[in-house]
């Protein structure tokens, strides 16, 4: 019998804009993770994905509110909203969140073991120096990583041993979930195949109990995660099983997103891969019923009026008309997909919400990029 | 060969001086023949971006030469060049910063159209335009970059390339910024384009997936040195350097379980991934 780490349920978070409006970017969701687990959490830009990582972590901040909602770790219940005080001492030691981008968050003039005494001396005053370094050289000798990162400066350590490094210092405080946000998005695939090794290795060392893992790099979760979530629109589409998910998706979404996703295997060299007509809705103003449906090809005139239902139980599930009154079919591909530019991307009078608005809640693949050419290791020259 | 569009022989390329010299690109020499799509992949540091560039003639050349159909386009002129740029183009990585934020798409194009007479110059924007899924020029041509997607922001790069009916065309990461399902439009609109327009397209990328769906042949670069390249068959599925079967272990697969993926996952191995090819286990979504 698997214990419960984490009820979180009903979050609804908005973006409140300077002429009053709210964007929801996390309508009305529930998460359910057990203890041991990686949940996999997946979408396109703007699909509310880091929103959901920073209400789960507790790190909201405005723009960002968040609206309603309660979190449940280990039975200690909390309620989420705008009155709500949270308790300091949840944020790293309960939750702890590596967010985006963290390798750049080391200090070019410092030593890692000053972030190291400053992580642990934010929570525990009265904590010696040597005390905060011992734990860290511990956990790093625990991991088979080199100690002498304490004593080195960032640009002495290489993209991928600085998001390991960050990852250690994030989860000092044994965390019950760790929360991490594109960990794997900046790196090349031999540093991320490594983190992701260590991150497996600390769930096994019980380091922390359990890890919301947020990329839009569904090959990357398929290796990491027991589950995953599949986002669109600020709504979980559907969630299951790794395997289940990537091989026999029952969302007409989930099926449409993943088959445009290009790995190295042989059909791939075969066969024509198309996108998903139309674009995401702006979510100032919604569409009604399942957001999916203007984009979707196996629509029901119900999809357009009435919120889709729930087929599954909360750890595996696809809100989906379609899904609902398919059992066991696998989703018409051709019906959700297009091979015309002028369906696929229309020009529409809204553009796409995620792009404009990419200053602190840079998405999707647009930290990968920036990142490349900072990333760099010792070298020193971006080619 | 007579039907190869561009030539690289012995290409090296070194930043700063001395002691602090760094040899980013070393030794490089391939040939890009008609009509093929020829991706070059490496991890960031690899050199690709540098190569792209002296192909380009961004960026002068250290030493080799560089032959663009039979001439050598290592050592030109400003004027050299500017023809030179008639044949070759590129589109980069970014879609966000390459475009001037005060400027509608008409406006934008107008200017890249100055190497072109005034009147091609109109029909070929709206021949481009057509080319990448906007059959309506009006529809785009007065907008501003804010009031377009990312995909639809690259595809008018792609346009303004297209403009000058290049040879060569250029891509450095062109979709590595665009979600999954932009980024299958865009790389279709590539290869469809090479086949009408007979373009020979160098594509650099850090994303094996991407050269396996649209490369005919893949270059890989390891700190400066192209270690391997061949056909994208025999280059992915059965690649011969060590660096190349490293690179390929590590990406991570979609439908086929990598090995220390077992169910004690956590006990993981440094044991390469089962090798591309095998069949994957259960069943598939319908294409």
């Amino acid at each position: 019998m698997t214990n419960r780490l984490l009820n979180a349920e009903n979050l609804r978070a908005a973006y409140r804009t300077p002429d009053g409006k709210q964007v929801f970017a996390v309508d009305d969701i529930s998460v359910y993770i057990n203890e041991g687990e990686v949940l996999g959490v997946a979408g396109e830009s703007g699909s509310g994905k880091s929103t959901l990582g920073a209400i789960l972590s507790l790190t909201t901040r405005p723009p960002l509110y968040v609206e309603s909602g309660t979190l449940e770790i280990d039975g200690k219940r909390q309620e989420l909203g705008e009155r709500s005080k949270i308790p300091r001492t949840w944020r790293g030691s309960v939750v702890s969140l590596l967010p985006q981008g963290a390798m750049n968050s080391i200090s070019p003039t410092q030593r890692v073991r000053d972030l190291v005494f400053d992580v642990m001396r934010a929570h525990d005053r009265s904590i010696k120096r040597d005390e905060a370094l011992d734990r860290a050289r511990d956990r790093l000798k625990s991991l088979d990583l080199p100690v002498r990162v304490l004593d080195s400066y960032p640009h002495q350590l290489s993209g991928g041993m600085k998001q390991r490094t960050v990852t250690i210092i994030s989860t000092l405080l044994n965390p019950r979930l760790l929360i991490a946000d594109e960990p794997t998005s900046a790196l090349d695939v031999s540093s991320q195949k490594a983190l992701i090794d260590m991150l497996l290795q600390m769930l096994e060392q019980k380091i922390m109990s359990g890890v919301v893992f947020i990329t839009h790099d569904l090959p990357v979760l398929r290796t990491v995660s027991d589950r995953i979530a599949i986002m669109y629109a600020g709504k979980i589409v559907e969630v299951g099983d790794a395997e289940e998910i990537t091989e026999r998706p029952r969302h007409p979404y989930a099926a449409a997103l993943l088959s445009a996703v290009l790995v190295p295997e042989p059909r791939y060299r075969e066969m024509r891969v198309f996108g998903i007509p139309g674009s995401p809705p702006n979510l100032l103003n919604p569409p009604s019923g399942c957001r999916f449906h203007p984009r979707c090809g196996v629509s029901y005139p119900e999809c357009e009026t009435e919120a889709p239902p729930h087929v599954g139980d909360e750890l595996r599930f696809s809100k989906c008309f379609w899904a609902k009154k398919h059992p066991g079919e696998s989703v018409p591909l051709k019906a959700v997909t297009s091979d015309r530019l002028e369906e696929a991307d229309p020009i529409g009078h809204d553009p796409r919400p995620a792009e404009s608005e990419q200053h602190d809640d840079m998405d999707g693949p647009a930290p990968a990029g920036r990142a490349e050419g900072r990333e760099v290791s010792t070298g020193g020259v971006s080619a | 060969m007579s039907d190869d569009v561009l030539v690289a022989t012995g290409v090296s390329k070194t930043f700063g001086h001395g002691k602090n010299a760094v040899e980013a690109v070393k030794d490089v020499s391939f040939a890009l023949a008609e009509n093929e799509v020829v991706t070059v992949v490496g991890e960031s540091g690899s050199g690709k971006s540098t190569l792209a560039r002296m192909v380009l003639g961004l960026m002068p050349i250290t030493s080799g030469t560089l032959t663009f159909r039979g001439n050598d386009v290592s050592k030109m002129n400003a004027r050299g060049r500017t023809e030179y740029w008639k044949d070759v183009q590129a589109v980069f990585q970014d879609p966000f910063s390459a475009f001037n934020q005060f400027f509608t798409v008409r406006r934008l194009l107008a200017r890249s159209s100055r190497l072109l007479d005034d009147k091609v110059g109109a029909e070929r924007l709206e021949e481009a335009l057509g080319h990448v899924g906007f059959p309506n020029p009006a529809d785009v041509l007065d907008r501003f970059p804010h009031e377009l997607s990312g995909g639809q922001r690259q595809r008018v790069m792609i346009a303004r390339a297209l403009m000058m009916r290049p040879k060569l065309l250029v891509a450095d990461e062109a979709t590595s910024m665009l979600d999954a399902s932009l980024r299958v439009n865009v790389l279709n609109v590539l290869t469809d384009l090479r086949k009408e327009l007979g373009m020979t397209v160098l594509f650099i990328t850090h994303d094996i997936g991407q050269a396996c769906y649209v490369a005919d042949r893949v270059l890989v670069m390891e700190n400066g040195v192209m270690v391997e390249q061949g056909r994208a068959e025999d280059v992915i599925f059965n690649p011969q350097h060590e660096y190349t079967r490293r690179l390929l272990a590590d990406v991570p697969k979609l439908h086929e379980s990598m090995n220390d993926d077992s169910p004690s996952r956590a006990a993981a191995s440094p044991v390469p991934a089962a090798p591309a090819g095998a069949s994957p286990a259960g069943a598939h979504v319908e294409f």
